[in-house]
């Protein structure tokens, strides 16, 4: 018998029991579909770090307040990075940068609700955030307080559609503000869409957006560009007891945090790497769990079938004769399994990517990877129940009802 | 091992002092005790004998499904008892064909099937696909089957399913056919068909040794072996009477 007759006789069993084979591969679909989603996800995740790691802009140092408590708001503010700026060395930009409530955007008949970013001229350089036409703000529209605004690429096109937006006035809120200039466009990075965005000037976001008094003069974040890689560490000692004499706190109890791209790298990496080993975990045991539920199912089918095995003995098959229709049969179950699960994991990731859910990339190998190991499974857990079919005792066999 | 000196070009079988012991806790069950026997070429033996005389069991050693205990067994000059898992298999797959009480056919296949598996296990002189349907299509219609090739065994009467058997153990074209109570589960009609077919093979050159305790089954044979209590009691046509008469 060669192997195609054995995976023929092997065929003729398993689809006399359709359901039942399905049930029994069930768990290595599972498994498989497992092993590729993971690994999608956990390739979605490191991509979408790269782009926030890119979207920064390079050499940055970023500083921000830590949680404010009751009746002491987060303690960041506008002068401190006018002080990193006039009293660090070494740097090519600071940038401060703050956020406020979504706001109606509106020019003519066309309005919609965009996001608001008050800044300061440096952003531009610091966050690497290029312009399509026109200028970004300029220290003297800081200074002046100017009443003018900058858009993210997809609010000039659904705001403007063909027109150039340059010049014309649009209402924000209520304050009516000159279009100067539209960044590239920029894309989504995690829940931040670059695009869908406007920039304005710091000052005018405390005069306009800002209301209540403690807020004033508050900023989230300060970006600072170094201008050599070499020098970061003592830009950031710098850095930090500058800010330490600016709050009047201990240096070993600050109020704000000082990071590097570096430490943002780390931290999310060593995020994605505890989940991507949870996630392999599970998948490696749902494979386990399908695997001996192919051996359980194959253990059972050996009894069913002694008869069977008898009278296949009886004319003439040898013990490898059977014992290849018996691991054919697991092979083909598990084989079934990884089709079906390659089919699931990919669809899945597709499905979260597109439906937005989760950002997946699949990654090629990791299907050889998962099909692979499905054979695997099949080789392995069908080698003991075929072994036990095939050292039956032909007579007892033949007796067996 | 050489060959018995006595052993001449013509036997088949040939049996010596063969024995099966079975050992059930305290009790030893001698199920063959000291059995000789030659089978010639072309010959047709019934072998007779009560429950539990022992017939079965040495049907299963000159099947090879079953070793002896002791003694050694001869098929065509060469001693079974030296001959490994493999060999084993090919001399039931070629040399052999057994048809059992029960026919013994795989009940999700269709009798062509069924006919056409011994030429897939074939080890030596395989032949494709389409020969092998061939042939078990040319089998079925020596039995009177050629009209039931896709009917599966529960479509088919038990005389129609034990002809299907013949087919079956007929393919690989054995020297020797081994039946196990082959019409015990048939009407006499059934049963008058299935004498016709073996005898038919018989006289075709195919040496049958057949298990029955049906005098009427028997008197086919042209030889009856009586077997009693793990010993063979007679040995020729004048036995047959005796033996069920022992019986009762």
């Amino acid at each position: 018998m060669n192997i195609f007759e054995a995976m023929g006789l092997a065929w003729e069993a398993l689809i006399q029991n359709k359901l039942r084979s399905f049930l029994t591969t069930l768990g290595v679909i599972i498994g498989v579909a497992a092993v590729i989603l993971m690994i999608a996800i956990s390739a979605g995740a490191e991509a979408v770090i790269a782009e926030q790691i890119n979207a920064l802009g390079a050499n940055l140092v970023i500083v921000t307040a830590t949680r404010g408590t009751p009746g002491r708001p987060p303690s960041l503010v506008y002068d401190d990075a006018l002080a990193i700026s006039k009293e660090v060395k070494g740097l090519t930009g600071v940038a401060a940068e703050q956020t406020v409530a979504s706001q109606v955007i509106k020019w003519g008949t066309v309005n919609f609700e965009t996001a608001l970013l008050g800044t300061t001229p440096d952003f531009a350089k610091v966050r690497e955030t290029p312009l399509e036409t026109g200028r970004f703000f300029t220290q003297t529209d800081l200074d002046r307080k100017n009443k003018v605004i900058i858009l993210g690429s997809k609010v000039a096109k659904d705001l403007f559609g063909e027109t150039n937006p340059v010049d014309q006035e649009v209402l924000l809120g209520t304050t009516r503000l000159t279009v100067i200039g539209v960044l590239k466009p920029k894309g989504k990075v995690a829940d931040t869409d670059y695009d869908d965005r406007v920039y304005i000037p710091l000052t005018v976001v405390y005069q306009r957006y800002l209301t209540q008094a403690m807020q004033l003069n508050r900023v989230r974040t300060i970006y600072a560009q170094v201008e050599n890689k070499e020098t970061m560490d003592s830009t950031l000692a710098q850095i930090k007891a500058l800010l330490a004499r600016q709050h009047a706190v201990p240096l070993d109890k600050p109020d704000f945090v000082v990071q590097t791209q570096q430490d943002i790298i780390q931290t999310q990496q060593a995020t994605t790497e505890t989940f991507r080993t949870l996630l392999a975990w599970v998948a490696a045991v749902s494979l386990l769990v399908g695997g001996i539920g192919i051996m359980n199912i194959m253990l059972v089918s050996v009894t069913e079938r002694t008869r069977e095995i008898g009278v296949r003995v009886s004319i003439g098959a040898r013990p490898i004769d059977v014992r290849m229709q018996f691991l054919m049969e697991a092979i083909i179950l598990s084989l079934f399994g990884g089709i079906v699960g390659v089919t699931g994991g990919v669809g899945g990731a597709w499905l979260f990517n597109e439906t937005g859910a989760m950002r997946t990339e699949i990654v090629p190998w990791s299907l050889a990877l998962a099909f692979a190991s499905s054979a695997l499974v099949g080789v392995f857990f069908g080698f003991f129940p075929a072994n036990k079919a095939a050292n039956l005792d032909p007579i007892e066999a033949l007796r067996h009802e | 091992m050489n060959p018995p000196e006595t052993l001449n070009g013509n036997a088949v079988i040939r049996i010596e002092n063969v024995r099966k012991v079975y050992n059930t806790g305290e009790v030893e069950l001698r199920a063959l005790d000291g059995v000789n026997l030659d089978v010639r070429r072309g010959e047709f033996v019934a072998m007779m004998g009560p429950s539990g005389s022992g017939k079965s069991t040495l049907m299963n050693i000159l099947g090879a499904l079953d070793h002896p205990s002791d003694g050694r067994y001869f098929l065509e000059d060469e001693d079974v008892g030296e001959m490994e898992q493999e060999d084993l298999a090919d001399l039931r797959n070629r040399r052999i064909g057994f048809i059992f009480q029960s026919f013994n056919l795989l009940q999700r296949m269709t009798a062509l099937q069924n006919v056409t598996l011994p030429m897939l296990y074939r080890v030596e002189n395989r032949v494709g696909h389409a020969t092998r349907e061939e042939i078990a299509i040319a089998a079925l219609e020596s039995v009177g089957l050629g009209d039931r090739l896709y009917h599966r065994p529960n479509q088919l009467s038990g005389g129609q399913q034990q002809r299907v058997a013949i087919a079956r153990a007929l393919v690989n074209r054995p020297s020797l056919m081994l039946a196990d109570e082959p019409t015990g589960n048939l009407d006499s009609k059934s049963s008058e068909e299935i004498m016709g077919i073996l005898q038919n093979l018989n006289r075709q050159g195919v040496t049958i040794v057949m298990v029955t305790h049906e005098a009427d089954i028997a008197k086919h044979a042209r030889r009856v072996v009586c077997m009693r209590d793990g010993k063979i009691v007679s040995d020729g046509r004048a036995g047959a009477q005796n033996c069920l008469e022992r019986k009762r």
